[in-house]
């Protein structure tokens, strides 16, 4: 019988330090049709083909599910802001409140912040130390700038008098937004963990991995916003 | 400034005999045992090897065990309000005030659903599903391990609602204006929200852990078709979990919000929508019912296989039938409310969709059946919990047909008839499909199996008492009764309560049995032991390892070549009268234990307590320390341990002696 040792899911090639070029290279048993000829069972056909997926497949696979349950959660709170962005109490709606000049401005930081956020894992793949920290920096900036914005645009509203007990209508633009620019938050967190990591630590596979997963992360949160965008501000500002 | 929030020794229901009893037993008895611990010097132990540890084998019965103690738990609750509601009839008021019973029934759903069914279940997944798919762990083995212990976490801060402060008295689901804080001011709702939010998080941990292992993580040759059925159960209740569970984050979030900043997501005032709330909740809620029971059907699939010496009957159209009621689950959430006011057309697609479901499940009875059709049974009590199943599960789905069609739900909704349905499917679906997986595979887990004669007796007892509780249930609820009454007016439905309370002893004898049932094993473990790890003459990969199995699972991955992964191993070596040749062993690297779970739980249940009472300070001391655990985390260096090759060559070497020794003797030769 064909055994195979050593832990599962880790192959050599993600413990060598030639690091991301040769993690790019491991190949993922799973992934959909990667075997054209096999078998009509997914490809297994019981020569020892297949086994766990590398440690990077796997992070990186885990991760994707996150998110996905991540832009689930985020669904109920645009389900919720669909139900009530009508029930307005009276009070005022989003044509009233919203400055889309300064929503533009916000769009364009977090959008800029996830190029940066992009440019800043090409030069981990260069091992360029230097570079990573100055993309990150600029990252962790943009979303410094956006998450600012908000709260503005939201001390603003406080101020008007159209807080989050106003309506119904207003309780749910709170929430779905405030959720995002709770994720931005936490995501800035992350970003400085991950900037002392990478200064201290290098690009071990582990960070390397980890970086991968911050990455994704931070492009969700512009789908996100892409989606807020067009449904509460742009939609909201022509009711 | 109040240092301690909403919190002041008014807290502690002092007046109140019933809780403080039942809390100061449960309090000693766990100080007790921990006393114990701590004079024999098990402490140590315990935290080197369960408490931090990240051995899926370890957490999975570290779940099961809290499930038990909870299931007890909730058990009580139940014998409270039977018996409450047997006493108080014709004008007799019982011994638990209605402030008091309201909490009851609201702590039992919730700590049934939530802190028995979901750790048992999520458990035994933990446990097999790694074995079954013939791998060393799960993807994430340290996040396996935080799953837990948030879930513990969670499971703490509904039991502290005992002592400090009070629980939810809105049900099992809070459905607002009632739970909002103008008609529930108390903290039994926070008590609720945090628990569950907590916990949530640790669910929803496990369930994006148990997809990447399942998809990404399987033995060389376990293709999708050729993985065990409650492998494929068990992605299909992960699968619900990754889609349901932020569902309910965010409708909590949303309570959360409206009972701690005022907004108006489901208030009365303002716009706010409560029956928003209802929707939202069942959009999670029903799948929930699929999270429950796939997995159990998946165990009753490997049980009915292994009991009856033949392949599953219809392997692929189980598969169908799987993913079937995974995707359909959430097509039918309105039925839990059809006489919320939506039209008819809503109410008929709901009400077609849910008897369409049942087509699934139908097919799965059948393929149960079918594979008892010419099979030699043997009727050990795993088998017997899944016949009793079978039977049982039908009634209970029958009801559900009936219920699912909106005329008569109209007059059964919120009745008796309703509360022994859904009884009758989750016990004989969820809680025997528990029991069975915990009798099928508790000899792999501890080397020993289970005593015969005393498992027999919980199930016949337990099953009885089922029948004897809930069948008069229906009767009441045809007859007008409505659920959650604390005490009864009408005295034609006195002689169904009194039943009922008798059907609850003999269901309460049966959890003695079971609990003797383990005592007993244990000491009689030397008799009972499993010297070859394949009790059952299995069929799947988790009988081919040692029982317990190491740490490693495997000494070599094996290599697998079709359907039914060992019994075509096992088969070959009988046809060859002799087990396959000595593979070479290598040395394995596995993961080391971590106390990163312990401790934020740690934190998280400080930040979930101090939420609850609005102590703020308190709040930012968890979040810092939890965040900080998973910081000092990310920064360890060494995270695996090398177990040698010659200690892989020991335990192999071991199994292969028993196993040869086993058949040797069977064939009459001498070992």
């Amino acid at each position: 019988m064909a055994g195979r040792a050593g832990e599962a899911g880790v192959s050599s090639a993600a413990t060598t330090p030639s690091g991301i070029s040769a993690a790019n290279r491991q190949r993922d048993p799973y992934r959909i049709g990667h075997d054209r000829h096999a078998h009509r069972d997914g490809g297994a056909r019981g020569h020892g083909e297949g086994g766990p997926a590398p440690k990077r497949v796997i992070v990186g696979f885990g991760f994707w599910i996150f998110l996905l349950s991540d832009i689930v959660m985020f669904a109920g709170f645009f389900a919720a802001y669909a139900v009530l962005a009508g029930s307005t109490a009276g009070g005022p709606s989003g044509r009233d409140l919203f400055d889309l000049q300064r929503v533009a401005i916000q769009t364009g930081c977090l959008l800029a912040s996830s190029f940066t956020c992009g440019l800043s894992y090409v030069a981990a793949t260069r091992r360029n130390q230097l570079q990573v920290q100055l993309w990150l920096l600029v990252t962790g900036l943009l979303g410094l700038a956006f998450v600012t914005l908000e709260l503005i645009e939201f001390v603003e509203m406080m101020m008007q008098g159209a807080g989050p007990d106003r309506s119904a209508f207003l309780s749910a633009f709170f929430a779905l937004v405030g959720c995002h620019g709770l994720h931005v938050t936490l995501g800035g967190l992350w970003l400085l963990t991950m900037m002392a990591q990478i200064w201290v630590k290098g690009f071990r596979p582990r960070i390397m991995r980890r970086f991968l997963c911050f990455n994704l992360f931070w492009h969700a949160l512009d789908i996100i916003w892409v989606a807020l965008f067009t449904i509460v501000y742009l939609l909201g500002a022509g009711m | 400034m109040n240092w301690f929030g909403k919190l002041d020794w008014s807290a502690v229901p002092l007046d109140q005999p019933i809780p403080l009893m039942a809390s100061s037993v449960t309090g000693g008895g766990i100080v007790a045992v921990l006393f114990y611990a701590w004079r024999r010097g098990w402490w140590p132990y315990l935290w080197r090897e369960w408490i931090t540890s990240v051995d899926h084998k370890r957490i999975g019965v570290m779940y099961i065990l809290l499930a038990l103690v909870m299931l007890l738990r909730g058990f009580a609750d139940a014998i409270m309000m039977r018996s409450q509601q047997s006493l108080a009839t014709h004008g007799a008021l019982g011994y638990l005030p209605p402030e008091h019973y309201n909490q009851i029934f609201s702590a039992h759903g919730t700590i049934m659903i939530f802190f028995g069914a979901m750790p048992f279940i999520i458990g035994l997944m933990n446990y097999i599903v790694p074995l079954q798919l013939g791998v060393r762990d799960v993807a994430f083995p340290t996040l396996n391990s935080v799953g837990f212990w948030l879930t513990a976490s969670g499971a703490l801060l509904v039991n502290i609602s005992l002592v400090v402060g009070e629980f939810a008295r809105t049900g099992w689901l809070p459905y607002p204006p009632l739970s909002e804080l103008a008609y529930s001011p108390g903290v039994g709702v926070d008590y609720y929200l945090w628990a569950l939010q907590i916990a949530g998080v640790g669910t929803l941990i496990t369930g994006i852990n148990l997809v990447t292992t399942i998809l990404k993580m399987r033995a060389p040759g376990m293709s999708y078709m050729r993985m065990s059925m409650f492998c494929w159960t068990s992605m299909a209740s992960s699968l619900l979990i990754v889609a349901a569970f932020p569902i309910l984050t965010a409708t909590l979030a949303m309570l959360t919000l409206d009972r701690y900043a005022g907004f108006h997501f489901f208030t009365n005032e303002a716009g706010g929508n409560p029956m928003m709330f209802v929707n939202l909740i069942w959009a999670w809620g029903h799948p929930e019912v699929y999270i429950l029971v796939l997995p159990a059907f998946g165990i009753f699939s490997e049980i009915f296989s292994t009991f009856s010496r033949k392949p599953l009957f219809g392997y692929r159209s189980m598969v169908m039938a799987t993913m079937f009621i995974c995707i359909v689950s959430f097509f039918v959430w309105a039925h839990h409310f059809f006489t919320m006011g939506a039209d008819a057309d809503v109410n008929g697609f709901f009400g077609i969709a849910t008897s369409i479901i049942a087509v699934g499940t139908g097919v799965k009875v059948y393929n149960w059946i079918f594979t008892m059709y010419g099979g030699r049974v043997h009727f050990q009590v795993p088998m017997l919990w899944a016949l009793g199943f079978v039977v049982t599960f039908v009634i209970g789905g029958m009801t559900g047909v009936l219920l699912a069609v909106p005329p008569a739900d109209f007059v059964l909704h919120n009745s008796m008839f309703l509360v022994a349905h859904f009884h009758n499917v989750i016990i004989g679906g969820v809680l025997f499909g528990a029991f069975a997986g915990y009798e099928y595979w508790f000899p792999k887990a501890f080397g020993f199996r289970l005593h015969e004669g005393w498992g027999k007796a919980a199930f016949w007892l337990t099953i009885t008492g089922f029948f004897v509780t809930f069948m008069p249930l229906y009767a009441a609820g045809l007859e007008g009764m409505t659920r959650r009454l604390q005490h009864i007016d009408n005295p034609a439905w006195d002689k169904w309560v009194m039943l009922a309370g008798l059907g609850t002893i003999i269901i309460a004898l049966g959890a003695v049995s079971q609990i003797v049932q383990l005592v007993v094993s244990i000491r009689m473990r030397d008799q009972l032991r499993d010297v070859t790890g394949d009790p059952w003459d299995g069929r799947s990969l988790e009988w081919v390892t040692p029982s317990p199995p190491p740490s490693f699972n495997f000494p070599v991955l094996h290599d697998v070549h079709g359907e039914e992964a060992y019994w075509s191993i096992k088969q070959a070596a009988i046809a060859q009268q002799r087990l396959p040749d000595e593979p070479d062993y290598e040395s394995i690297e596995m993961p080391r234990n971590s106390s990163t779970g312990f401790v934020t739980a740690f934190f998280t249940s400080f930040m979930g307590f101090a939420l609850i009472w609005h102590i703020w300070w308190m709040v930012a001391l968890g979040f810092v320390g939890a965040y900080a655990t998973f910081a000092v985390f990310a920064w360890r260096d060494h995270d695996k341990y090398e177990v040698p090759a010659e200690e892989v060559a020991r335990v192999d070497r071991a199994r292969r002696a028993a196993r040869n020794a086993e058949w040797l003797a069977a064939q009459g030769k001498p070992a």
